[in-house]
């Protein structure tokens, strides 16, 4: 088990790992199924109809 | 934690990509691909010789395997970015309001994210057959992610919000995005049989609840794995 004082440090870096890995997870959603560029939408297009992303 | 964060996202993506995958090409593809002769119009429903029946059956798998390719690579690069934002809500629930996190409790997160992310953005906007024409994209993309958040949000509360009064809230922006309704059009134009469609709409429904099922559980399988080393 970790001390408080610890704890409380890991709890500051950790803030800013959920916010990285969000960060990481919304570009690729945006790539995947959001963005609007023609080669990504035609090499994306069976997987965004199979995941429902509103995409065209 | 960035790197056991980042890393169960990626396996777990991984995973759940190719699993999801797998289940799409014996179930959603088949039904994709013969959608495309309708909106092509290689083949044309309710027209021929004055019947509304027409042949089912779905092009062979096969074709085209670099398209089939970018699926399943794609599938991996969706269930990654959708292992990313769990991990992340799964370390912060447990950090901030002491959920308790193991691969058993990875399958709620996994159907919970179904729920958010699939089931309730479905509601307004079924998934759709290629050909499906429908109301303009910025708007329901605005629908689509304002449902997918609001619906989290919604379930997070219900979850982790001890008083009755926050989870009664909690269960109001469930509801609020389809009380304000998905932008659609005022006309139908279907150009495939209704029944196609709706074995599409359900099957990607479907497949899509085992890929998130797995990626919620495998996501916690490694994060907790992960700190144990």
């Amino acid at each position: 088990m970790t001390t408080n004082t610890t704890t409380f440090a890991a709890v500051r870096s950790n803030t800013a790992a959920f916010v990285l890995a969000m960060t990481v997870g919304v570009v690729l959603l945006t790539v995947s199924g959001m963005a609007q560029a023609t080669v990504l939408h035609d090499a994306a297009h069976d997987q965004r109809h199979a995941m429902a992303f509103p995409c065209h | 934690m960035t790197k056991n964060l980042l890393s169960s996202a990626v396996f777990a993506g991984l995973i759940a990509g190719l699993f999801a995958a797998l289940l799409q090409f014996v179930f959603v593809i088949p039904l994709l691909l013969e959608g495309e002769l309708y909106e092509t119009g290689a083949r044309v429903h309710f027209a021929i010789e004055g019947t509304t029946q027409s042949i089912k059956e779905a092009p062979a798998i096969g074709a085209d395997w670099s398209r089939h390719l970018m699926t399943i690579g794609f599938n991996i690069v969706t269930y990654t970015g959708y292992g990313l934002l769990m991990v992340a809500a799964m370390g912060f629930a447990r950090e901030r309001f002491g959920a308790t996190l193991s691969a058993k409790t990875g399958l709620i997160w996994g159907l919970c994210g179904f729920i958010a992310v699939q089931l309730a953005p479905a509601l307004g906007l079924p998934p759709e057959l290629p050909g499906t024409i429908a109301a303009e994209l910025t708007p329901r993309q605005i629908w689509w992610s304002g449902t997918i958040l609001s619906t989290a949000a919604g379930l997070a509360i219900i979850a982790f919000a001890g008083e009755l009064w926050k989870q009664v809230f909690g269960l109001a922006l469930v509801l609020l995005p389809h009380f304000i309704g998905a932008p659609h059009l005022d006309t139908y134009y279907g150009i495939a049989p209704p029944e196609l469609a709706a074995e599409f709409t359900t099957a990607s429904l479907g497949t899509a609840a085992v890929g998130w099922t797995i990626l919620g559980y495998v996501c916690a399988y490694f994060l907790v794995r992960g700190e144990d080393t």
